[in-house]
C-alpha cells in the first residue's frame, strides 16, 4: 500500500494504557477516544457528544479525568491512560462496578464507563465523599436514565467498603 | 420443592456486569470487514421542490457510494401507520434536515466534506410553523387540511352543565418540544447479499417495527430481512421509530455497494434531524359546583406533529384518553388533533402524549381549586376518580384504588402542610421563595383500547438438555431492565434459580414478534406471556412423566436431556388473549382505553431565588401505585430516571426553533439535568396488584414523567403567585414574569396571570 500524504503526517505515539506500555502510529491531533477505541480495540470508553459536555469519554489521564474526545493523541504522549477495561482488570471487580451493579447504578450503560471512571477518580482525591461532594464529583458525567440517585448511592457505598478494608 | 422468591427480589441486571466492565456491545463497538461508513445529505430549508443536485468536481466521487430515492428497489416510505413518509426526499422536501441523498465510503473522515459538496438547490414554498399557522389552513402543507387525525371524546350532556355551574374556570396551557437525549446517539449496521437479502444491527426498541419498514423499502419477503438489536443506550421512545429510517438508509447503501455499511449519527445530526417530543396547546373550559365539584367541561387538545403522520395518531391517542386526570367528570368533551408543520416530524417519548395533556389538567386543577376558593389538595379529593365510577371514555374503575389515601400519605412523606404554612410566613422576606405544588396522575398500561389485539403478541420460551432456559421476545433492553424483569418471571414460574433463565438477544430470526418495547406494555403484557410460556415448558415435562409436581434443578436438567432426546426442540409459546371485559370502540373512543392504570400522586418543593431567577426543585416525593414491584431496585430507578428527565421537561429543556429547525442542537446549549442539578428524589410504592399483569404488575416506565412538571409549576406558583402555563419554565420567563428583583420587603403580590 503505497503511503497517501495523510498516512505521512502520522506520528509514533507511545502511552501506558492500562499498566501496558503501547506504541503505535497515529496523526498528533487524532482524539484519544478514537485512538483507544479503533486502534486499540478498547470499546468501553464511549462518545456521547463529542464536545466535552457528557463524560462518557472520561479516562484517567495521569490520574487526572479527563474526556478522552477533547484530548488530542499528540497530549497523551507519555502519559499513563486508565480505562474501563483497566479498572476492571483486576481479579476482583473494582468495588466501584460491584456497588453500580447493587445499586442500579447502571440501566442502559452507556454512561457508566466514564462514570465509574469519575467516581474512581473522586474516591481517590476523596475516600470519604460527603453526598454534595459525590453530587459535585460526578457533575461532568450525564446520565439519561438513572436520575443519578442509585449512582449516589452506589459511590457512598463503594466508599464505605474501601474505608474498612 | 423451595419457595422461590426472584419476583420481588433486587437480583443483578442480567447485562449488568458487561455494563460495569465496559465490556457490552453497542452498535458502534462492532466493525465488520470491508465495512463502508455512511451519511446522509439533507435539505437545509423547511418546504419547497428539489430543482437541482450538483455535485463539486473537487471531490472524488468515484470513490463514493451514492445513493437517491431512485435506487429504492420497493417503496419509497418509512412504513408504519400511513406510510407518507419517505424514506429519501426525490421531489419535494416537507422540513428541514429531510434526508435526499446517502453517501458512503471506506474512511469515515472523508464523509463530512463530501456531505458539504453536495449543492442542492430548491424552489421554496411557503411553510408552516407553528399550530395556529397550520390551523389557519392559509396554505395546506398535508392532507386537505393539515391535519393528521382528530378524535372525539364525548360522555353525557356537557351542554347542560354550564347553566348549573357556580364557576366557569377557563385555561390555555403549552408544553414545548424535548430531546430524548440519549447518551448513546443513533446508529445501524447493514448488510446485504443476494441470498441472504438484507441484516442490520442496531440501536434500536422495536425489531419488528424495523423489519416491516425494510420489506417495504427493499421491496423483500419477510424471510430475507433480519433484524438484531444490539446493547442500547438509552431510548425513552426515541428509538421507536426513527431507527427505521436510519436502518433503511444503511440498507439502500449496502445493497448499493455489496458491502456492509455503517451510519452512526454524531450528537449534533441526532439532536436536529431525530424525533422529539409533540409540543402540545390545551385548553380547558370547565363548570365546577359551588362546593367544587367538577360537573363538566370541554377539553381541546392539540399537538404539533411535525411534517408527517408517523405516529402522531397514537400520541395524541394517549394524550387525549388521559386529559382528564385521575378525575371523575360527569359529561365532557374533549377534541384532539394532531396538526402538520414544516419541522422534522415529533415521535414517541417516555410518556407518549400523556405528559403534555396532563401538565394542563394538573396547572388547571389549581386554577379551580382558585376559582372555588379551597386548596389544591381539597379540591383533587373532591374530584378523585372512585371505584365503580367511570372514567372519560367511559371506563369503569374495577381496580380498588384510593386516591385519597395515595394522596394523604404524600402529603405526609412531604411534610407538606407543615411547609405550606412554613413557606407562606418566609416568603414575606428575602431574596428567596419558596413553593409547594402536588399532580395527582394516572398512566394506562401498554396499548390503548383494542391496539393490544391487533398486536396479537407472541412469546417463546425454551429449554436446552443441559436444563438452560432461554427467553424469546423480540422486547428490547435499553436500560429499564426488560432483560432482568422476564428472567425473573420465568425463573419464577419454572420454579428455578434466576441464574439458570437467560433472555435472547433480540434477533428477528430467532425471536417471536413480541411486540415493540413501547407504552409501559413489557412488564405486564409480555411479562404475563412469558409466565404462560414458562408454565408450557413445565407441563410439557410433567404430562410426558419426565417431571414431578416438584424438582429439584437436577431433576429439571434430567427431564429436559430425556425429553429433547426423544422428542427433539423444548419449546413453549404463548400468544396474547384479549381479556373478556376489555371493550372498546375504536369510533366513538369510547369504552375500557387500558386493561390497567398505574396511579400516583407526587409532590414538588421549590425555591424561586429572585436575584437569579433560577426555579430549584429542594425535595421530590413521589408516590405510585404500580402493582407488584417485580423488582424494588429497577422499579425504584424507573421512576428517579424519569422523574429527572421531567424535571429537565419542566425547568431546563428548551428546544429553540428557527424556521422549523433546532438551533441547539448540541449538549452545549440544550441543558440537561446535572448530578448538581437535582433534589432528592424520594420514591415510594403502593401494591394494590392487577389481574391483567403477570404476579400483579402494571406498567411503570412512563408513569414518572407524568407528574413532576405540573407538580413543580404548581410550586412556582405557590412560590411567586403567578399563573405560569408554559413549560419548560426557564429563568428569562420568570424574569418576564417578575420584573426586575423586587426590593427585600416586598411579598408575592396576589395571583396575576401571564401573558
Amino acid at each position: 500500500m503505497k503511503p497517501s500524504p495523510a498516512a505521512s503526517a502520522k506520528c509514533e505515539v507511545s502511552f501506558i494504557v492500562n499498566g501496558e506500555a503501547k506504541k503505535l502510529l497515529a496523526h498528533p491531533m487524532e482524539r484519544l477516544l478514537d485512538v483507544l477505541r479503533n486502534d486499540l480495540k478498547l470499546t468501553g470508553t464511549k462518545e456521547g457528544c463529542g464536545e466535552g459536555e457528557c463524560g462518557s469519554c472520561s479516562v484517567l489521564l495521569d490520574g487526572m479525568l479527563v474526556n478522552s474526545c477533547l484530548v488530542p493523541v499528540a497530549q497523551a504522549c507519555g502519559a499513563s491512560i486508565d480505562t474501563i477495561e483497566g479498572i476492571s482488570a483486576h481479579a476482583s471487580m473494582h468495588p466501584l462496578q460491584e456497588a453500580f451493579l447493587e445499586c442500579g447504578g447502571a440501566q442502559c450503560g452507556i454512561c457508566t464507563p466514564g462514570m465509574i471512571l469519575a467516581a474512581v477518580h473522586l474516591l481517590e482525591k476523596n475516600p470519604e465523599p460527603a453526598l454534595a461532594e459525590i453530587r459535585e464529583g460526578l457533575a461532568g458525567n450525564l446520565c439519561r436514565c438513572t436520575g443519578y440517585m442509585q449512582i449516589f448511592e452506589a459511590v457512598a457505598r463503594a466508599a464505605r467498603r474501601r474505608v474498612r478494608k | 420443592m423451595t419457595v422461590h422468591h426472584i419476583v420481588g427480589a433486587s437480583v443483578p441486571r442480567k447485562e449488568g456486569w458487561d455494563k460495569v466492565t465496559g465490556a457490552a456491545r453497542y452498535i458502534d463497538d462492532m466493525v465488520l470487514p470491508g465495512l463502508l461508513y455512511g451519511a446522509t445529505v439533507r435539505s437545509n430549508i423547511a418546504r419547497g421542490k428539489i430543482s437541482k443536485i450538483s455535485f463539486d468536481p473537487g471531490v472524488a466521487w468515484d470513490e463514493f457510494i451514492l445513493v437517491t430515492a431512485k435506487d429504492i428497489p420497493g417503496k419509497n416510505c418509512i412504513a408504519l401507520i400511513l406510510d407518507d413518509q419517505p424514506c429519501l426526499a426525490s421531489e419535494t422536501v416537507n422540513h428541514p434536515e429531510e434526508p435526499i441523498l446517502l453517501l458512503a465510503h471506506a474512511a469515515p473522515h472523508k464523509l463530512r466534506k463530501a456531505v458539504e459538496a453536495v449543492a442542492i438547490e430548491y424552489e421554496p414554498l411557503p411553510p408552516v410553523h407553528s399550530m395556529e399557522e397550520s390551523e389557519r389552513q392559509s396554505t395546506i402543507i398535508w392532507g386537505a387540511d393539515n391535519t393528521f387525525k382528530r378524535y372525539l371524546v364525548e360522555k353525557g350532556d356537557v351542554d347542560a352543565v354550564w347553566k348549573e355551574a357556580a364557576h366557569i374556570v377557563e385555561g390555555e396551557y403549552f408544553t414545548g418540544a424535548q430531546e430524548q437525549l440519549y447518551i448513546e446517539n443513533n446508529g445501524i449496521i447493514a448488510a446485504f447479499d443476494p441470498k441472504n437479502g438484507v441484516t442490520v444491527w442496531g440501536s434500536l426498541q422495536c425489531p419488528y417495527y424495523v423489519h416491516k419498514a425494510l420489506m417495504a423499502l427493499c421491496g423483500l419477503p419477510e424471510d430475507k430481512i433480519r433484524v438484531v438489536q444490539m446493547e442500547t443506550g438509552g431510548a425513552f421512545g426515541g428509538k421507536e421509530e426513527y431507527p427505521s429510517m436510519i436502518a433503511g438508509h444503511a440498507a439502500l447503501l449496502a445493497i448499493k455497494s455489496g458491502r456492509p455499511v455503517k451510519i452512526i449519527y454524531d450528537r449534533t445530526e441526532d439532536m436536529v434531524a431525530t424525533t422529539k417530543r409533540h409540543p402540545s396547546r390545551t385548553r380547558h373550559r370547565t363548570a365546577v359546583s359551588k362546593d367544587g365539584k367538577i360537573l363538566g367541561g370541554e377539553i381541546e387538545f392539540t399537538i404539533d406533529g411535525g411534517a408527517y403522520a408517523t405516529l402522531s395518531s397514537v400520541v395524541l391517542s394517549r394524550g387525549t384518553i388521559h386529559a382528564g386526570g385521575p378525575y371523575y367528570w360527569p359529561s365532557v368533551r374533549i377534541r384532539a388533533k394532531a396538526v402538520a408543520t414544516n419541522t422534522p416530524p415529533h415521535g414517541a417519548f417516555r410518556g407518549f402524549g400523556a405528559p403534555q395533556s396532563l401538565f394542563a389538567m394538573e396547572r388547571h386543577m389549581d386554577r379551580i381549586a382558585q376559582a372555588v376558593g379551597i386548596s389544591p389538595v381539597e379540591i383533587r379529593r373532591r374530584n378523585f376518580l372512585q371505584p365503580g365510577q367511570t372514567t372519560t371514555t367511559e371506563q369503569t374503575i374495577r381496580e380498588n384504588i384510593d386516591l385519597d389515601r395515595l394522596l394523604n400519605r404524600a402529603l405526609e412523606l412531604s411534610d407538606y402542610a407543615a411547609k405550606k404554612t412554613r413557606f407562606a410566613q418566609e416568603n414575606k422576606s428575602g431574596m428567596r421563595r419558596k413553593g409547594i405544588g402536588i399532580a395527582a396522575f394516572l398512566h394506562g398500561a401498554g396499548f390503548t383500547g383494542s391496539g393490544e389485539r391487533y398486536l396479537n403478541s407472541l412469546v417463546g420460551v425454551e429449554a436446552d438438555a443441559e436444563g438452560h432456559v432461554r427467553v424469546l421476545v423480540s422486547s428490547a433492553e435499553f436500560g429499564q431492565g426488560t432483560n432482568t424483569v422476564l428472567c425473573q418471571i420465568a425463573a419464577e414460574a419454572l420454579g428455578l434459580p434466576y441464574e439458570s433463565v437467560a433472555i435472547a438477544q433480540p434477533d428477528t430470526t430467532v425471536v417471536p414478534n413480541s411486540g415493540p418495547t413501547v407504552a409501559s406494555r413489557t412488564a405486564m403484557i409480555v411479562g404475563k406471556l412469558v409466565q404462560s410460556a414458562a408454565k408450557g415448558i413445565k407441563e410439557t415435562l410433567t404430562k410426558t412423566g419426565l417431571l414431578g409436581d416438584e424438582y429439584t434443578p437436577e431433576q429439571f436438567r434430567a427431564a429436559c436431556r430425556e425429553y429433547i432426546a426423544a422428542h427433539g426442540a423444548l419449546k413453549s409459546y404463548a400468544r396474547y388473549e384479549a381479556p373478556g371485559d376489555v371493550y372498546w370502540d375504536d369510533e366513538k373512543y369510547r369504552g375500557e382505553a387500558y386493561a390497567a392504570f398505574a396511579w400516583a400522586v407526587y409532590v414538588a418543593e421549590v425555591t424561586v431565588d429572585l436575584t437569579t431567577y433560577a426555579v430549584t426543585v429542594d425535595d421530590f416525593v413521589a408516590l405510585q401505585e404500580v402493582g407488584k414491584v417485580l423488582h424494588p431496585v429497577l422499579a425504584e430507578g424507573q421512576i428517579t430516571g424519569g422523574v429527572a428527565q421531567a424535571i429537565g421537561f419542566a425547568l431546563y429543556e428548551k428546544v429553540v426553533w428557527q424556521n422549523g429547525r433546532m438551533i441547539n442542537n448540541q449538549m452545549t446549549n440544550y441543558i440537561m439535568p446535572t448530578s448538581a442539578d437535582l433534589p432528592p428524589i424520594r420514591v415510594f410504592f403502593e401494591e394494590l396488584g392487577n389481574a391483567h399483569g403477570a404476579h400483579g404488575a402494571k406498567g411503570i416506565g412512563e408513569l414518572p414523567m407524568d407528574g413532576p412538571a405540573p407538580a413543580i409549576v404548581n410550586a412556582v406558583e405557590d412560590a411567586t403567585g403567578i399563573r405560569f402555563r408554559s413549560i419548560p419554565l426557564l429563568p428569562e420567563d420568570l424574569f418576564e414574569a417578575l420584573g426586575p428583583a423586587p426590593l427585600e420587603q416586598d411579598a408575592p403580590s396576589s395571583t396575576r396571570g401571564t401573558a
